[in-house]
């Protein structure tokens, strides 16, 4: 008798007591085929679980996974839904340790089966290369060799189509227009920081903006909502006016900081316009729900209005309110139009080719789709 | 000249370039570099950037009311509201003070300004809605169409007209943003090569 009980509490010693399974735990059967592996193309810190169902699952409401570790005894380290047949282990896994684990099922009214065989040991590791990205590095690869290509085709002084943009056309005659009536423009760059590509694209805009504009003899108003985008519009503004050879009519005070918040911004960029009554307002940038209230107090004071953005939902407003609408990738084809410098031209044929290749590709992956063939949509897809 | 162009085309290269392959490196270290180089400068370059702002602010201001512009006003306003807040903000170290100003002032002064816009929306749609030519006939049933089938009415005329507005938001209008999403995604990720590779300086100043 003494034996019998030594021998249970010896059972009883190698698992918590959290884990003692009940009487009626020999209803339930846990899952099989219990496999860990370290998660690929990751920074480590998390482990796969996979393991094949029970082939009742009437009675099992999900899985207790339990995990154990060289300096960890076993513990319950998550839990699984009944259908699911994997899971990922991430709280509080460390990498180069060995983890090894055990699941068993729970039913609805908490009885728990008998454990799973112990899986084989795992090692969380961090990878230095993200493999699932392939696909991402394979077309930056080939597009970053086409934009090369054609910059240095240019250089052959090979003429490029360039069609015709009517908002960028229209500037001279913007411009003018506010020389005439001796009004300000004002160009407002977007509220997104300098480290946003359409900052960037407004500001490649701003200085042949600026160099028009001081040719004309004309004001241009900037006002900017971060102080680092204003930087580098007085900058921009500078540069122009020195180019068109009139350094001593730019003026600091005229690109400067309005205000932080976005509505704020709306309000003070409003209030110049009710009070300057510009002739021309020039948006350029990312513009989101202030772009309405601009657009349409400008239209107010019957000032000509420009507007381009990559904000795909704030273009109806512009298109609604503005005279001339730049969309989406124009606004980063502007710089290389204004400037007619032809590498910049050139790279927009890098675009058109690419967009070839992407419709090319969609056409290609949605007729194939319907034959059952999804390789290419697969190709395509990023996790 | 090594300084105001070569040397920010330099720093725009390998920041770029950096940052690109970093995107493909999920390794700890890889991170700790985006942490470091993204947040932290980021936020060291953004704290020092507020000295600028509010240089350039209260200058600004400061000479608008000098020289008695028009709206000069709204200037002292302006300094008013931003010395409140600071005061505000620093004295009680955002205590009841603040956090009054914040919830009684400037909450509703935002909520204000956002409310206008659906007046704005209501004379840009009377604008654009007007039946001058095909196109704008075209956008103007599509819109009426839409409108009535978002609300109760739509259901209420024609049991269909929920899923005829579901249909047009997920085909054809889905379609139109699709095509101009994939254009600014190719745009972008050519003018952030073209500043990588230092054919794009025009954000610079220079050509």
């Amino acid at each position: 008798m003494s034996v019998m009980w030594i021998g249970l509490l010896l059972i009883l010693a190698q698992v918590p007591t959290t884990v003692v399974a009940t009487t009626d735990s020999i209803f339930l059967i846990p899952p099989t085929n219990l496999r860990a592996k370290d998660t690929p193309n990751d920074r480590g810190e998390s482990i796969i679980l996979e393991w094949d169902l029970p082939e009742d699952l009437s009675n099992i409401r999900g899985y207790q996974i339990f995990r154990e570790a060289e300096d960890e005894s076993l513990y319950l380290a998550g839990y699984a839904p009944v259908n699911r047949t994997e899971y990922l282990d991430q709280l509080g896994i460390r990498n180069n340790i060995e983890y090894r684990y055990r699941i068993r099922s729970v039913s609805p009214e908490g009885v728990i089966s008998f454990f799973s065989e112990l899986s084989l040991p795992v090692i969380a590791s961090p990878q230095w290369f993200r493999k699932d990205l392939m696909n991402v590095i394979l077309i930056t690869v080939i597009y970053l060799a086409l934009l090369i290509y054609f910059v240095q085709a240019a250089r052959t002084g090979k003429e490029i189509f360039l069609r015709r943009i009517p908002g960028l056309d229209a500037l001279d005659e913007a411009v003018g227009r506010a020389t005439e009536m001796g009004k300000p423009i004002l160009y407002v760059p977007g509220i997104w920081p300098m480290s946003e590509i359409s900052t960037i694209a407004a500001m490649n805009i701003l200085k042949p903006v600026a160099k028009k504009v001081a040719q004309y003899e004309s004001r241009i108003i900037v006002p900017n909502i971060y102080a680092i985008v204003m930087n580098v519009a007085q900058q921009c503004v500078k540069e122009g006016f020195t180019e068109a050879g009139k350094p001593d009519r730019y003026n600091e005070d005229d690109v400067f900081y309005l205000a932080y918040n976005q509505f704020a911004f709306a309000a003070g960029v409003n209030g110049i316009m009710e009070r300057e009554r510009p002739a021309t307002n020039l948006f350029f940038g990312a513009f989101f729900a202030e772009s309405l209230l601009l657009a349409e107090t400008g239209n107010a004071i019957g000032a000509i209005q420009i507007a381009g953005t990559d904000r795909v939902p704030q273009l109806p407003f512009f298109v609604a309110a503005c005279d001339y609408c730049i969309m989406g990738e124009e606004l980063y084809a502007a710089s290389a139009y204004l400037s007619g410098d032809p590498r910049l031209i050139s790279s927009i044929k890098a675009q058109d080719w690419g967009k070839m290749g992407l419709l090319i590709s969609l056409l290609l992956g949605s007729v194939l789709s319907i034959f059952g063939l999804t390789f290419i949509i697969s190709w395509f897809t990023v996790r | 000249m090594f300084i105001r162009r070569t040397l920010p085309i330099l720093i725009a290269f390998c920041i770029g370039f950096a940052m690109l392959i970093q995107y493909f490196i999920p390794h700890p270290y890889s991170e700790r570099f985006y942490d470091i180089v993204v947040q932290q400068w980021f936020i060291t370059i953004y704290a020092f950037m507020f000295i600028f702002a509010y240089r350039s602010f209260f200058s600004h201001h400061i000479r608008k009311v000098k020289r008695r512009k028009t709206g000069y006003i709204f200037s002292i306003i302006a300094i008013a509201s931003a010395l409140l807040m600071a005061v505000g903000g620093f004295a009680t170290r955002r205590g009841d003070f603040f956090d009054s100003l914040y919830n009684y002032l400037y909450a509703p002064l935002q909520a204000t300004m956002f409310s206008l816009l659906a007046f704005f929306i209501a004379s840009a749609a009377f604008r654009a809605f007007r039946a001058r030519n095909v196109q704008a006939t075209l956008l103007l049933v599509t819109a009426v169409i839409v409108m009535i089938g978002r609300v109760p009415l739509g259901d209420y005329l024609w049991r269909g007209m929920p899923d005829l507005i579901e249909w047009i938001m997920t085909v054809p209008s889905m379609a139109a943003m699709r095509g101009i999403r994939i254009g600014v995604g190719l745009g972008a990720v050519a003018t952030a090569m073209k500043i990588i590779l230092g054919v794009e300086r025009t954000y610079m100043g220079g050509t």
